[in-house]
């Protein structure tokens, strides 16, 4: 088995949308693999197909060696699952709750004592193990399912936002047991996340998904460095005058890349102390007033703006000057 | 595979069986809930009804024979109730961790059926035993074994048709419509309160269309040794009303979506 997830044309339609669109894309073993994308992208949707809960329209995958629609019960064993709500029976304690996994996976009852045992000082969650889950914070909830999803020596572990709404000292404990997991158990991850923090700081490798379909893939450090050189961002006096700023960039060409967001402009360029006063310049020329400049390396945020549709390419301009001025917008 | 596959099987059944106990134990206030209403209609229905009517035909209408009456309607409410159940694991998010295990669903289903049947007949007991207290007197210890036998096939039966209702309602609101529509019109036209053997022929037509009747009248016939419907038909009727329930609602189940 050379990879541990492996899709191709992987395809969802749920009536007329079409959630996932031919999706091919490999994970190898130990790797921890994330999909970042905007709500509603088809993260989920992708998620779900490879565990096994819905099927997919088109396309085949293939989850540690077995064929997720014909081989569903192998690729059952051989996962774990933490899905975006919580599905913890809030009526049993932790330890009930480990336990009646353990159960369905068939683990006998001296691996599933040893098993909780482990898996709860992962998760440092010992002390409340014989508390109603009721009674645990979201935070503890999270690390319930995620000691729960390891239970069964599980191959590849699907998180699907593993974050959502938590509060930001819980998701870097979060982050520290995804990672020790990964490095220490040699499991493989995937998760979904819309957080770039997240992706930037967990992910050996980050797919970009939007509208169903990759847009990009690659290490976070490739994908930041794709943008080339450093970001200047410059905040506008009025909103209104941000077309007219990025045709002026886009014109000159002095940019790599120009993207907007509210009432700030983007430019990527290299060497941008240097480019600071020409770019001033062109704005005073073309008489739009700025309130601020900084400059500062790229971060997935840019990476993400640019791929997810709010963003132009610049290489791609001259071609389409001939067929006018095309914002790349996918959004709806 | 033969063997490990029926383990597994066993296993899936006893696990799902087991959450079901542990949920039953902690919930004190159902049990007393459930066991409230019930009680409520023997004592003072059974006292009212013993003042005002007689049977046609000489036999006495009182609290013994509303006892098995309220045993089935008990067997009903919480059997449905368990069945239906699924709704909230499907709303708490429960279910997806039971979908997504390496088990055959059928044999979860089924397992919830065991769970939900279980705490029936508990239900079932303890208002039998009540009604003993209170001077209800059965024919005989055989006829109270046969008595529980009669909860748990009726209770399967109720309990696949609650898991097929589940499996096809999309919110926990329709859970409630269903709860009013169903349970009623089921207990009323059951001849839980009343006698069968002389009713109109519209009534007598949605009474013997009711799998409820054969189950109180079964009951009535093992407890008190007399019942309008031979105890044989009512065996047959429930029987085939069980397996094709479990049938209906295995098969509901395994399609089901989350």
């Amino acid at each position: 088995m050379q990879y541990a997830i492996e899709t191709s044309a992987i395809t969802k339609n749920f009536d007329e949308i079409t959630a996932v669109n031919k999706i091919s894309i490999t994970v190898k073993p130990g790797e921890l693999f994330g999909l970042l994308g905007p709500n509603g992208a088809g993260k989920t949707t992708l998620i779900n197909m490879l565990s096994t809960m819905i099927e997919p329209s088109g396309g085949s995958a293939f989850v540690w060696g077995h064929n997720i629609v014909k081989e569903a019960d192998y690729v059952r064993q051989n996962i774990g699952v933490v899905f975006q709500d919580t599905t913890l029976d809030d009526r049993l304690t932790g330890r009930e709750n480990l336990d009646l996994h353990g159960r369905l996976y068939g683990l006998d009852g001296k691996t599933r004592k040893d098993r909780i045992k482990e898996v709860l000082s992962l998760v440092e969650l010992t002390e409340r193990a014989d508390a109603i889950v009721k009674t645990y914070s979201g935070g503890m909830m999270r690390r319930l399912e995620i000691a729960r999803g390891l239970m069964h020596h599980p191959h590849v572990l699907f998180l699907d936002e593993p974050t959502l709404g938590l509060d930001p000292q819980t998701r870097l404990h979060i982050w520290d047991y995804i990672k020790l997991l990964n490095k220490e158990e040699g499991v493989t991850i995937m998760l979904t996340t819309h957080y770039m923090e997240e992706a930037d700081k967990l992910c050996d490798r980050i797919a970009i998904i939007d509208h169903g379909e990759i847009v990009a893939l690659d290490t976070p450090q490739v994908l930041k460095n794709m943008l080339g050189g450093d970001v200047i961002t410059l905040e506008l006096e009025k909103p209104g005058d941000i077309e007219k700023l990025c045709g002026t960039y886009q014109k000159n060409g002095c940019a790599n890349f120009v993207s907007k967001k509210e009432n700030e402009v983007f430019i990527t360029v290299k060497n941008g102390e240097r480019e600071i006063p020409h770019v001033l310049a062109l704005a005073s020329g073309a008489g739009i007033p700025i309130t601020s400049v900084s400059l500062r390396k790229p971060t997935l945020d840019d990476v993400f703006i640019h791929y997810t549709g709010r963003a132009i390419r610049d290489k791609e301009v001259s071609e389409m000057e001939e067929v006018g001025y095309k914002m790349r917008s996918r959004r709806k | 595979m033969g063997n490990t596959s029926f383990n597994r099987a066993i296993q899936t059944v006893y696990t799902m069986w087991l959450r079901e106990m542990i949920r039953f134990s902690r919930s004190k206030s159902r049990i007393i809930g459930a066991l409230a209403t019930p009680l409520f209609f023997l004592v003072i229905l059974g006292a009212g009804f013993s003042s005002s009517f007689q049977v046609k035909g000489g036999g006495s209408f009182d609290k013994g024979f509303l006892a098995p009456g309220l045993i089935g309607m008990s067997v009903l409410f919480a059997s449905l109730m368990g069945g239906v159940s699924i709704i909230w694991d499907r709303e708490f998010g429960f279910l997806k961790e039971i979908l997504i295990a390496p088990v055959s669903r059928f044999f979860v289903s089924l397992g919830k059926a065991m769970g939900g049947v279980t705490t029936a007949m508990i239900q079932g007991i303890l208002i039998m035993i009540i009604a003993w207290i209170i001077g209800v007197r059965y024919v005989s210890i055989w006829g109270v074994l046969l008595a529980i036998m009669v909860m748990f096939i009726s209770g399967i039966g109720f309990i696949g048709l609650g898991i097929a209702i589940a499996s096809k309602i999309e919110s926990h609101e329709g859970f409630q419509m269903v709860m009013s529509f169903l349970t009623m019109p089921l207990v009323l036209l059951s001849g839980a309160f009343f006698p069968i053997s002389n009713l109109p022929g519209w009534l007598k037509t949605l009474v013997y269309l009711n799998p409820l009747t054969y189950g109180v009248e079964a009951l009535r016939w093992c407890l008190l040794g007399n019942s309008t419907i031979p105890i044989s038909i009512s065996i047959i009727v429930l029987v085939l009303f069980s397996i094709a329930m479990t049938a209906l609602g295995g098969k509901l189940f395994g399609k089901m979506r989350v």
